[in-house]
């Protein structure tokens, strides 16, 4: 047997804490605590795996290989490690689940210990999407995070809870199944469903597949992520998950799960299929671009803030799908960098709609104005998040988007048509986050109501707390984040212009 | 002139567990008499004794710990001892027991105590594990006789309520009449080959291909019927119709038993005889068998109308119904895998496992459906869900895992046996009806899950009574599902190295 690394502790974790409770939580603090301090422990152990990161190294560290299923015709196995790519989005899942659980403390009050058994499977199931190097391993953790956000919404939502959960457990599955049948094709003629040693077979040509099977799998591959992401035009499963989930299944909504979509992107589609990622790069970044747009425009059509906020999603994943497909370095560190960024804005701006609609009620942005003279606190906080999430240099949005730009303005593969439809982007971004802050926060304080509405209190602000810190960290001090990302960026850029130009050399 | 074997030449130890079970009914048969009706429990103990001892033999046999008998071939060649055997002798005793647990507090409920139920389910299990391990098409037809009968008996079983008589009638009918294909057809065979022992007809089969000699029209005809015949039984479409009313009139317990039990003997027959019997039944020189494009279609149509009817179905038994038409053609797909000669060993590992995840997934649901049924079989509609959650957390949370089995949701059962039977449908190459087979998953999600939603999101009087054999039923069945789902390797060590004996 070999050492236990440090990547299945953080994994294990969650499921840990998830026994202990089941085993000794009594009550409903018990459970309530239970779940925090098991997210915080992950947390905390998980800022190991940055310390033990070797940035030299640009495949997977921290590997953890055993064989699971064996058969006469492949292997299975439990084969789990991190590289540049995914250290920083198992890093954005341990820091936001202690916000969300934190800021569950106030809001749930029904069936709480179901509800904290949840949001520890949650936990459980995100990281091991981003640490399983198996595709036997990742299909089952990328199906199981259905389950537990699937009753958040439905339990825990609002008004229309039961069809948003349905609605976002249909629509996720559809594209997961046909993404099944393109994994049980692969394992199947590669003999391994494990990634690195398919990917290591295709280098050396001992598992090859024509142009055109490449592009199917692609497209199976790519259209479960696309859901996920979700790109125009299959994004309409978002708005209804985002306004009905409870406050903190929003929060996981946008700050992790949108992620596994645009990870996989990276971890699988370019890789696998460098010549069909080629090909495809034009379409997907037109797709992306009219994302950007679209969701810029209805996020400024909305009278709901949450719905706004939910919009405002779309418009930013678009970003990092071209980045992504922009298939350069900057391209795709500005992309990763970018998922976090939006995992922490995004995650923060639920975080705020939530302590509104926790006094009030609603979320319509009419019942309110001038919170500002209410809530100072609470609308500082506001107004640097909303600046990030708009992209204002010095704060976390503007690195992400202004590397995603610069890499799709230098790329092969895209003309500077995308880098111009994108800023305009984000000028439309400024515009609705602005004209929302403005609705909101700004003008007289008329509505009687808004009066006596208590500022924070000391969940919701140590809720907030971190994210305002990460908001500056990353817009201050980037290059730290790049740094994990250059080696491993390094080497997927080039295989994918490698296996190109051996193709175009045949 | 016949030469009468010698005993000894019998090779009879091979079949022990089946002897055993078999011998054990009739004589409990005979001590039943002398157990007062008022103490009827000791006979449900003697029964779960014998299930259990039987299991256990089973289970030495598969772990290869007590070789029983000498070699596989037993009876001359009638009954085969091997991996597959006993992989369905542990599936179908472990079906049965819980088949027993869920069974006795219910018919105590509706007035129905009677011993006869209990070796009837005996009887009914022999005639499974005889189907698992059939080397001789007459040996299939018996066995399918000796598991259809007691089943026609056990869903009129609540006499003289209509719902189950007609129940009864409906099986017993439309079960005679495919019993009459089945029989037409091996007599065909028998026609075009001379044999009924698979040995024989293999050797047979690859003569008349070679000579493509015009006896094959016979033998296809009549592999026709014998697939029509088989139909019948495991529920797949258009030989499905009798299903949703037998399951809705009979009773719950039998349902819950029989649902699972002659899908067991069903496939179990259906991968002896076309995969050891008629694997290289192939034409215009095909590598894969003549039988499978039908087979495939078959499966294509069963899971899309099993599906799809599901959805509009308010009764839970109804729908369950449709959901086992729709898993029948689950397993379809990899018996139509099995004729594909380089993956007839993966594709029937593979429905060796999705009939064990199966069992386990199918059982627990209908037990939680008796859980909720009222004395006079009433209150099985949808909405008896409702609020389950709230007044019931656990078994509600039993009947979310049966679901997400069902769906085919990671970490439950249901996922493995799906995923090893698409492996086996693309690894033969198979892929539209592989397509057919995720897509119809998704629409089976959509009513799954509105039981789960019933359950959890919704108000309601959430009634249900669980006696402790229920209860324990029930966690065996969740325990099971949940284990062979987070520990996926138990079931395919279960699966490796069976192989069918005879054939190639």
């Amino acid at each position: 047997m070999e050492d236990i690394s440090l990547v299945t502790v953080v994994f294990m974790l969650p499921l840990v804490g998830l026994v202990l409770m089941l085993l000794f939580a009594r009550t409903e603090q018990g459970y309530r605590w239970g779940a925090l301090v098991t997210s915080l422990v992950t947390f905390g152990v998980s800022l190991l795996l940055l310390r033990n990161f070797d940035t030299g190294v640009s495949g997977l560290q921290m590997v953890q290989k055993v064989d699971w299923i064996t058969a006469d015709s492949f292997t299975i196995r439990y084969y789990v490690g991190v590289d540049g790519i995914s250290i920083w989005l198992v890093m954005l899942t341990t820091f936001i689940m202690p916000l969300a659980i934190l800021a569950s403390f106030n809001p749930i009050k029904d069936r709480v210990r179901l509800y904290y058994l949840f949001m520890v499977l949650m936990e459980w199931a995100m990281l091991g999407v981003f640490v399983a190097q198996d595709l036997f391993l990742f299909y089952i953790f990328w199906e199981v995070t259905l389950v537990p956000m699937y009753f958040l919404i439905g339990i825990w939502g609002a008004e229309d809870r039961i069809y948003a959960a349905v609605k976002f457990f249909l629509y996720t599955m559809a594209g997961s199944l046909l993404m099944l049948l393109a994994i049980l094709w692969l394992g199947n003629k590669a003999g391994t469903f494990s990634l690195p040693d398919i990917l290591a077979k295709l280098e050396t040509g001992e598992l090859s597949f024509s142009t055109n099977t490449a592009r199917w799998l692609f497209l199976a591959f790519g259209i479960a992520f696309a859901i996920k992401v979700p790109m125009w035009p299959l994004h309409s499963w978002l708005p209804d998950a985002h306004v009905q989930a409870p406050t903190a299944g929003s929060v996981i909504l946008a700050g992790v799960l949108l992620k596994m979509g645009t990870y996989g992107f990276v971890r699988f589609n370019l890789p696998l299929f460098p010549e069909a990622s080629k090909t495809f790069a034009p379409y997907v970044a037109v797709l992306a671009v009219i994302g950007i747009i679209y969701g810029a425009w209805v996020s400024y059509g909305q009278k709901d803030v949450k719905k706004l906020v939910a919009y405002s999603s779309i418009s930013h994943l678009g970003f990092v799908m071209l980045g992504i497909f922009a298939l350069n370095p900057a391209g795709i560190q500005g992309g990763i960098l970018q998922m976090v960024n939006h995992g922490i804005s995004t995650g923060g701006l639920f975080l705020l709609v939530g302590v509104l609609y926790e006094r009030r009620h609603t979320k319509l942005m009419s019942a309110f104005g001038g919170i500002w003279r209410a809530m100072p606190l609470y609308s500082g906080i506001a107004l640097v998040i909303v600046l990030s999430s708009m992209g204002l240099p010095g704060l976390n949005g503007f690195v992400g988007e202004f590397t995603i730009l610069l890499g799709s303005a230098g790329s092969s593969v895209l003309s500077w048509w995308f880098t111009f439809f994108a800023a305009i982007g984000i000028i439309l971004a400024a515009v609705y986050m602005l004209y929302m802050f403005n609705t909101v926060f700004m003008g007289a304080l008329d509505k009687e109501e808004n009066k006596r509405l208590p500022d924070l209190n000391w969940q919701e602000l140590w809720s907030l707390v971190p994210i305002l810190v990460m908001v500056f960290v990353i817009g201050l001090q980037a290059g730290y984040f790049f740094k994990f990302m250059d080696g491993s960026v390094q080497e997927l850029v080039d295989q994918v212009n490698t296996y190109v130009m051996t193709a175009a050399g045949q | 002139m016949f030469s009468v074997p010698d005993l000894s030449d019998l090779n009879a130890g091979a079949a022990l567990p089946a002897i055993f079970l078999g011998a054990y009914a009739c004589l409990l048969m005979i001590v039943d008499l002398f157990i007062p009706r008022t103490r009827k429990q000791i006979t449900v103990a003697l029964t779960l004794v014998g299930l259990g001892a039987a299991l256990a033999l089973s289970l030495l046999a598969l772990g290869d710990v007590v070789e029983f008998g000498d070699g596989a071939v037993a009876f001359g060649g009638m009954y085969v001892a091997d991996r597959f055997s006993d992989a369905v002798n542990v599936t179908v005793l472990i079906t049965a027991i819980l088949g027993v647990l869920v069974a006795y507090n219910y018919l105590e409920r509706i007035r129905r105590q009677r011993s006869e139920y209990y070796y009837l389910l005996l009887f009914t299990t022999l005639g499974v594990m005889v189907m698992g391990a059939a080397g001789d098409l007459v040996i299939v037809f018996v066995a399918l006789e000796l598991l259809s009968i007691p089943l026609y008996i056990l869903s009129g079983f609540r006499w003289p309520q209509e719902a189950s008589e007609e129940s009864a009638l409906k099986y017993f009918i439309l079960g005679a009449f495919s019993s009459g294909f089945l029989v037409y057809g091996i007599a065909l065979v028998y026609g075009a080959t001379g044999t009924t022992d698979f040995r024989a007809l293999w050797q047979s089969i690859g003569q008349i291909v070679a000579d493509d000699a015009s006896s094959k029209y016979l033998l296809l005809v009549g592999t026709g019927l014998v697939l029509v015949g088989l139909g019948f039984k495991v529920a797949a479409v258009p030989f499905h119709m009798w299903t949703p009313d037998v399951y809705q009139g009979a009773p719950t317990s039998v349902v819950a038993y029989m649902s699972v039990a002659a899908k067991i003997g069903g496939f179990a027959a259906l991968a002896r005889v076309l995969g050891a019997g008629m694997g290289n039944l192939t034409l215009g020189g095909e590598a894969a068998a003549a039988w499978q494009s039908t087979v495939w279609i078959i499966a294509a149509l069963t899971m899309i109308l099993g599906n799809v009817v599901a959805i509009v179905q308010s009764d839970l038994k109804r729908l369950l119904a449709y959901s086992s038409i729709a898993h029948a053609g689950y397993l379809l797909i990899g018996v139509a895998a099995v004729g594909t000669p380089a993956v007839t060993d993966e594709a029937v590992r593979a429905v060796v496992m999705y009939l064990v995840a199966y069992a386990f997934t199918n059982v627990g649901a209908f037990a939680v459906i008796i859980a909720v049924e009222k004395d006079d079989a009433s209150n099985t509609g949808l909405d008896s869900m409702r609020g389950l959650a709230a007044r019931q957390p656990l078994l509600a949370a039993s009947m979310a895992v049966f679901m997400l089995s069902l769906t085919g949701i990671p970490l439950t059962a249901g996922f493995v046996g799906k995923w090893f039977v698409f492996k086996s449908a693309v690894a033969a190459d198979l892929i539209p009806v592989a397509v057919i087979g995720v897509l119809t998953s998704l629409v089976s999600a959509y009513y799954y899950l509105r039981i789960v939603w019933y359950m959890y999101f919704e108000q309601g009087k959430g009634e249900a009574y669980v006696p402790a054999p229920l209860a324990w039923a029930i966690s065996i069945a969740t325990v099971g599902t949940l284990a062979l789902g987070i520990f996926p390797y138990l079931l395919s060590d279960l699966a490796n190295g069976i192989t069918l004996a005879f054939g190639r």
